[in-house]
Parts: structure tokens; sequence; C-alpha cells
């Protein structure tokens, strides 16, 4: 392979995406059952009510049919940075396995550990040492969430590193730095908060199905009554996070925002689109509007990227042309970016050379070029300045829909509550069917936010340091496309196998008790 | 003090080997899917293994994701140049470990569209393809693999990739080789050992535990059939040095011999654990009602495939030769993190005595009483 073949690139993304995108049905719903089980437990725990004991072990028992899968999908992710994108795993692995490693000492042991004790443990541990190990499985969950979501979150905001021209790859020198990286933070909070928002959904449209059926009145309501406030406080908490992390893209990721709105020319004091439709035959530097229609919020666009009513936000050609000013000085062209990532390889190229000749005083005028211009090093594998423009319309609609439904579930969290305190809810088969339809729902919002998130820095692998051509392992495209569809069949197979067995066990019902409860 | 790069090179090899050596161990679960319906004769006997598996997989599972996360954060030059690679042997590794992930929690469950008998397939596939390809990869650690690495192509901005693999099989050319493949087997054979013992140990069933100890002669001696040529061959083997100060990899006859010899502890324990090994397989065999062979056996082999592994890396040796390319070959030096990843990781590794203690002790809680038949079905359907 002389030349990187531009479709194993579209195919390496598209099995990551993929993979990730499959794996990510199942985690926020781990999430967010876990929290909701084990506030369920510990009530039994504290009342010896075996009514919540019945309930407990019924999510439970949905939580381990969905967290199997889970496992199942997420094993290929860690492995696929090695087996696709072998280039990144060695350009920033000194950086980016930390958090890896770190996650499975941590956290997947601990996972793993005490998941078994929640499953197998009832009749063998005692009900303290149970309740511990269910907010240990939860814990452990969480934390998987934390470093991956540090690692990734390093990947869209690289700090803490260095780069090492002997080694030729990016070097760690504040581990500190990257765990508490201010995008890490918003990062881990808004997605574990957006689980928690999911599970609930969860747990209100299935508790409201038995509702609507006139079974387990009393278990069902217990349900909903956990699930609206672990709901409410989820949605409530992942907006204001939410906002965080949109005001951290504006600054860090500008492309990602301009993608998010549709946004092609900038300008002060935008407004912000609450419904539109984009224009698809739009080009970047056409001038022409890229909405066929919109509906805006004045002035709330350069309100929430910039806390300023009038602040300028750059559009997707001021990028790509450059010109407008930002806090570190006049913003620069991609063709410019790309001179200079350019200039920056070629210090590389020049180093190298120089260090296998002996040259010491070459090496360190190469190494001056490379450093001056490393700010730009990935812009340097670019064919053409559009590269760096993502599928705005997926991130744009992806967006919208993640904003939309958030909003939605937050007033249908507050309505249920409201009902149920009134003690109405239960005859209110209306509402019960919205709530059950509402499941899929939570699905697609939280499937947008992955979109905008992962889709929105593209075509970054890491952020203008390594674009993903520059990222993917040299395989051939062949062994790629086989295993993609190996991967669609499979996870497509085991996907309608879960959703089987889940029905099936709603269906079922929670199981009766036969047992007192445990005095060990 | 402050400790050196080559410290925390060699620490995290350790750290590697160890990890690498508990699951070798901890793939008794797949030893034991592989002899289910060996030992399982009745509905009841097929529940108490299924049972007895279940609490345990996830943690081989863990064990093998944890050893994949080690070895990238402290050797990514091995994960970009072995994963990028060698591409289907581990996507067949890993498909046989996503369709085990389901079937304990699937397999008895109503709603199962695919029938148990699917799943069965599935978990008999894992426990037969998991130990034997993982097993054949590990395999090139001593064999070695056709790639070459060259850091300067970072610098060609139409073809940057580093590590290139040199055969078209991406990784399948391995068993090509007949010295990976019983490697393989022996780790397949010693799997069934271990599942032997683990169930005689942790089912309190007669009949189980007998046909257990027919199954443990029968897979011991495949074990030896493959394992000691294995080692006797790795004796006698050419190995690939690293020059400390040149850095230049050169042939070496005898280098695996020579790093027992030069590592005499390494040795000591290699041959401490064939002992504890046999001692725990024999005392299975011969002594009635003992039950505690695993408790030899498991640390038993832990010991061995831990020097194993040393004895790739350590005294400067290529812990991943390259047959292409002799100086794209992998050694702990030129192929780790930074002294400040490494060290900051170390700290890290502080810990995993910690998550041993807790793994213990639930482990403990949970093995106390036996699985028995009249145990029951429990939540998982069986």
């Amino acid at each position: 392979m002389n030349q990187i073949d531009a479709s194993l690139v579209d195919w390496s993304r598209a099995q990551f995406a993929l993979t990730a995108m499959y794996h990510w049905l199942f985690v926020p719903l781990t999430l967010g059952l876990a929290v909701i089980m084990s506030i369920m437990e510990t009530i039994y725990y504290r009342t010896g009510d075996l009514k919540w004991k019945r309930t407990t072990k019924f999510w439970m028992k949905i939580f381990g049919i969905n967290f199997a899968i889970g496992v199942a999908t997420g094993i290929i992710l860690e492995f696929e940075f090695g087996t696709n994108w072998s280039n990144y795993s060695w350009f920033v692995g000194d950086i980016f396995g930390a958090p890896l490693a770190i996650e499975g000492i941590f956290a997947f042991f601990m996972e793993a550990t005490f998941i078994a004790v929640m499953f197998f443990g009832w009749d063998r541990v005692s009900k303290r040492f149970h309740l511990a190990s269910t907010w240990l499985v939860t814990f452990g969950a969480t934390m998987s969430a934390l470093w991956i979501l540090i690692a990734n979150a390093w990947m869209q905001y690289p700090i803490g590193m260095q780069f090492n021209p002997d080694t030729v790859r990016n070097e760690m020198f504040d581990f500190w730095a990257i765990v508490l990286s201010p995008i890490a933070i918003n990062k881990f909070t808004h997605t574990v908060l957006s689980g928690w928002m999911l599970g609930s959904a969860f747990v209100l449209g299935i508790s409201s199905w038995y509702l609507i059926k006139g079974r387990e009145k009393i278990f069902a309501l217990d349900s909903i009554k956990i699930a609206t406030i672990i709901g409410f406080v989820g949605i409530l908490l992942s907006i204001y996070t939410g906002d965080g992390s949109a005001h951290q893209v504006a600054d860090k990721q500008p492309m990602k925002l301009a993608a998010m709105e549709g946004l092609y020319d900038g300008g002060h004091g935008l407004g912000i689109v609450v419904i539109g439709a984009l224009d698809p035959n739009k080009k970047f530097d056409d001038g022409k509007s890229p909405y066929l229609f919109s509906i805006e919020i004045p002035k709330m666009l350069s309100f929430l990227a910039k806390r300023d009513l009038d602040a300028y936000v750059p559009g997707i050609r001021n990028i790509i042309e450059g010109g407008y000013e930002t806090a570190e000085g006049e913003a620069l062209s991609v063709e410019e970016k790309m001179r200079l990532g350019r200039l920056s390889i070629a210090g590389l190229a020049d180093y190298r050379k120089a260090k296998k000749g002996g040259d010491a005083e070459a090496a360190i005028i190469a190494k001056a070029q490379l450093d001056e211009n490393f700010k730009y090093f990935g812009y340097g594998y670019f064919k053409s300045p559009e590269d760096g423009i993502p599928n705005v319309a997926l991130v744009f609609y992806a967006f919208r829909i993640m904003i939309i439904l958030s909003g939605y579930f937050m007033l249908l969290f507050i309505i249920v509550w409201y009902f149920i305190y009134k003690k109405k809810y239960e005859k209110m088969k209306w509402l019960q069917w919205i709530c059950l339809l509402s499941i899929p729902l939570a699905y697609i919002t939280s499937q947008s936010g992955w979109v905008v998130s992962e889709v929105g820095r593209q075509p970054w692998a890491i952020q203008d340091i390594l674009p993903v051509m520059a990222a993917v392992s040299s395989v051939n495209v062949g062994s790629v496309k086989a295993t993609f569809f190996i991967f669609v069949a499979l996870f497509t197979i085991l996907l309608i196998a879960e959703v089987s067995i889940m029905v099936k066990q709603i269906a079922a019902g929670p199981e009766d008790l036969e047992e007192e409860p445990l005095n060990k | 003090m402050e400790l050196d790069y080559s410290f925390y090179q060699h620490y995290w090899w350790f750290i590697i080997s160890l990890l690498g050596a508990l699951l070798v161990f901890m793939l008794f679960v797949q030893g034991g899917q592989s002899l289910t319906y060996t030992l399982g004769k009745t509905e009841s006997q097929l529940n108490m293994i299924l049972r007895s598996l279940a609490k345990k997989w996830e943690l081989t599972f863990t064990t093998l994701v944890t050893f994949g996360g080690a070895f990238f954060a402290s050797f990514p030059l091995f994960y970009s140049t072995s994963f990028g690679g060698a591409y289907w042997v581990w996507m067949i590794i890993l498909f046989s470990f996503v369709i085990q992930a389901v079937s304990y929690e699937y397999i008895a469950k109503k709603g199962n569209i695919l029938g148990k008998a699917t799943y069965q397939a599935f978990l008999f596939t894992n426990g037969f393809i998991g130990p034997i390809l993982l097993g054949t990869a590990v395999s090139t650690f001593f064999m070695g693999a056709e790639f070459s690495i060259n850091k300067d192509n970072m610098t060609d901005t139409l073809m940057p990739v580093i590590s290139s693999w040199q055969s078209s099989w991406y990784g399948l050319e391995a068993v090509a080789n007949p010295w990976n493949v019983i490697f393989g087997l022996a780790v397949f054979f010693l799997a069934r050992c271990m599942a032997s013992l683990y169930f005689i140990n942790n089912i309190d069933d007669v009949e189980i535990r007998k046909n257990s100890k027919k199954q443990l002669l029968i897979n011991t001696i495949g074990f030896l059939a493959c394992f000691l040529p294995y080692l006797i061959n790795l004796m006698f083997k050419d190995g690939f040095t690293e020059d400390p100060i040149t850095s230049i990899i050169s042939v070496e006859p005898l280098k695996y011999w020579n790093n027992l010899m030069a590592m005499p502890w390494a040795l000591v324990i290699l041959l401490l654990g064939v002992v504890m090994v046999l001692a725990g397989i024999l005392l299975s065999l011969f002594k009635s009602n003992f039950i505690y062979g695993i408790w030899y056996a498991g640390p038993g082999a832990v010991l061995v495939v831990l020097i194993l592994f040393l004895i790739a890396g350590f005294n400067n040796t290529a812990y991943y030769p390259s047959l292409y390319d002799m100086q794209s070959s992998l050694t702990i030096r030129n192929s780790c993190s930074s002294l400040f990843t490494l060290r900051t990781m170390s700290y890290v590794s502080l810990f995993i005595p910690f998550v041993i203690g807790y793994i213990w002790y639930a482990w403990r809680a949970l093995d106390n009483d036996k699985i028995k038949s009249s145990d029951g079905p429990g939540a998982h359907g069986y």
C-alpha cells in the first residue's frame, strides 16, 4: 500500500461508529437502572419490606439482560483502537492507554466481582453485603464511564502532553490535567446523567405498561415514583452540564458548534435555530442561506456560546477562510493551517534525518520548525480545506432531536410525578400510553447526543493533531468490510435476542418471593 | 530513590506477564465450557456446571480486557503492531468472547428465540477457539510474526502508517507454524485440566467429580504431550536479543535457555510451578475425596506462564520478533510508554493487591457453600 485507501478510512469509521452505537444502546440503561435498583434495594434494606425486594429483583433481572449485551459489545471497542486505528494507538497510546488500563483495574473488576454477588448472592451473603455489592456494581459502571470519557474528552481537547520527535508520538507530562480537564468533567456528568434519564424513562414506560394491563399496581407505582425523581434530576442536571459542554465546544471546537447550528456565515449577536431544515445543496462558500426554513431565538446562540448577547460566533465558511478575531488573535484559514501542518511534518522528517546523520545543529533547527507549527500538525494530512468539515446535516438534526426530546422528557417526568403525587396517575391511561411509547424516544435522544459529540468532531481522531486518515491501520479494506458486516449481523441478531428475552421477562412480571427476608 | 526507566520497563513487563498468567489460569472457564456436555449427563448436572461457571466467566472476560488495556498503556507499539496487523486472529478471538458474554444470561431465559442449543454452541465455540487462538497468539511472542515498523512513515502524508503487516493473511498465517498451534493446544488442554479441578472443588456431586477426574487424566496427557515438546523446542530455539547500548537486534542461539540460566530465580519458579501443577493434578487423581487440587495447580499454572512471559521479554530479549525485518522486532525498551506514563501507571498498579483482595473476599463468600443439585435453578433459569 503506497497510499491510504480512502475507502479503508470510511469503512474503519463505519465499523467503529456501528460498534460504538450498538454499545451505546445498552450502556445508558445500565447506568440508569443501576442507580434505580440500588435505591430500591436500599429502601428494602432499611424497611425490610419484601415488596421492595421483589421490585429490586425484577429490575435487577432486566439489568442483567441488558448488561450482558453491553459487555459483549464493549469488548470490541477497546481492541478496535488497535485493530482499526493502529497509528492512533502508537501516536497517542502513551496518553490514551492509561485511562483504559485504569478503567480495567478499577471499574471492570469491581463490576465483574460484585455483579456475581448481586445475582448469585441473595441466599449466600448477608443483606448488608448484598446491598454493598449492588452499589459497588453501580459505582463500578459509573467509574467505567468516567475513565472512558476522560479518554474521549482528551481526544477532543488534548492537553497534558507534548510531542516527542524521537519516539514519533505524543507523551503525557501531566496526568491530572487530563483527568481533571473541564471537558472531561462535563462530558462525564452529562453522559452519566443522560443515562439516568434513559433508565428512568425505561422504568416509567414499562411500569406504565403494567398499569395499562391492570397488573402489578403497587410494584408499578413504586417504580414510577423512584424513576420520575431520578429521571427529573438526571435531565435537569444534564441540561445544565450540556450547556457547559456546548460552551466548551464553542471555545475549543468551533467547527463542531458551527455544524450543530448549520451555521455557515458567522456574525455578532446570532440567534439559535430552534427548528429548521437545511438546504441539502448548500456549499460552504456559496453565500446562500443554509436553511430552507428556520425558527430562531434572537441572540441566543451568541449568549450560549460566549455568554454575551452580541458576541461573534464563526460559521463554517469563516473557519475555513479564517480572518476573524479570536482570543489568540486573527484566526488562520484552514489552507494556512495545512501549510503550517506540512511545515511541522517536514520539520519532523528533517529532524529524524539530521539525528540519523549525526547533525546536531540541523536537528535543532528542524525541531524548532516542528515545535513552532505542531499546533497544526494534523492539518498537514488534509488534501483540501473541506476535509475539515464534518457531516453538517447529521450533526444539525441530531442536536435538535436531542434538545427537543430532552425538554419533552423533563416535562413528562414533572407531569407524571405530579399525577403520582395527586394519586391520579393509575387511572390516566392516555398518559400511561404516552410513557410507554416514549421509551424509543429516550434511546433516540441518547443516540443523538452521541452523534453530535462524535460526528461533530470529524475528521479529528485527536483535535487538530491527528485526523482519521492518519490514524487508521494498514489492513486491507476487504477485511474491514468483512468484519463490518459480521458485526452488523451478529449485533443485530443479539439485539433481537435481547429484546425478545426482555419482552418475555417483562410480560412474566416480577416473581413472587417464597422466602423470608434474610436474617444473616 | 529515583527509579530509572529500565526499572519501570521491567516492572510493567512483569505486570503484563502476571495479567497474562492470570488470564491463562482463568481460562478454566473456557475449559469448563468445552467440557460441559462431557461432564454433565443430566439436566441437573448441566445446570450445576453452568451455575458454577456463570459466577466466574466475567472475571476471565475482565482479565482479558485489563490485559489488553494494560498492554495498550505500557507497550503501545505492540498494541498498534499486533492488533492492527494480526487483524483476523484478534477479531476471531474477540468474536468468540462476544458470543460468550451474552450466553450465560440468555441461555435459559424465556423468550430465547435463538434456542438453548445456540447458546450452548456459543459457549462451546468460545471454550474451544478462545484458548487455542489466545495460545497461538501468545506463542508468536517466541515464534515471531511478519511485520515491519518504520516511524519515519509518519512524515509521509499519503501513507503515514507506522506498523505494517507483511502477510496478506493478517495474522492467520500464525497457524501455519505448527509450534504456534501446539502451544494453542497446550493452553486448551491446560484450561480443561484447570476446569476439571475447579469442578471437583466447586460442585458437590459424586458423578461430576468422578467424570472430572477422568477428564483431568485425559487432558493432563494432552497438555503434557503438547507442552513438553514446546518447552524443549523453546529451550533449544534461537531468539532475538537486543544490544542495550546500540539497540541493534541480532540472533542469539539458545536464547530462552540462556535467559533461564541468566535468571536462575526464574528457573526455580518455573520448576516450582511445574511441581505445583503436577501436585494438584496427581493429588486430585490419586487421593480420594481430595478437592483442593485447583489451589495447587492454579497458582502453579500462573507461575509457569508468568516465567514464560518473563523469559520472552527480560534479559534484552525481543518479545515480539519480526520475521520480516529483525530490526523491527519489539523489545520492552523500544515499544514501551514514556517514563512519565510508566511511573504514573505504576502508582495505579499499587491498587492491584486491593483489587485481588476484594475479588478473593467476594469469591470466598460465594463459594463457601458448594454447588449442589438440591439448590434448584436460580434467577438465570439454571
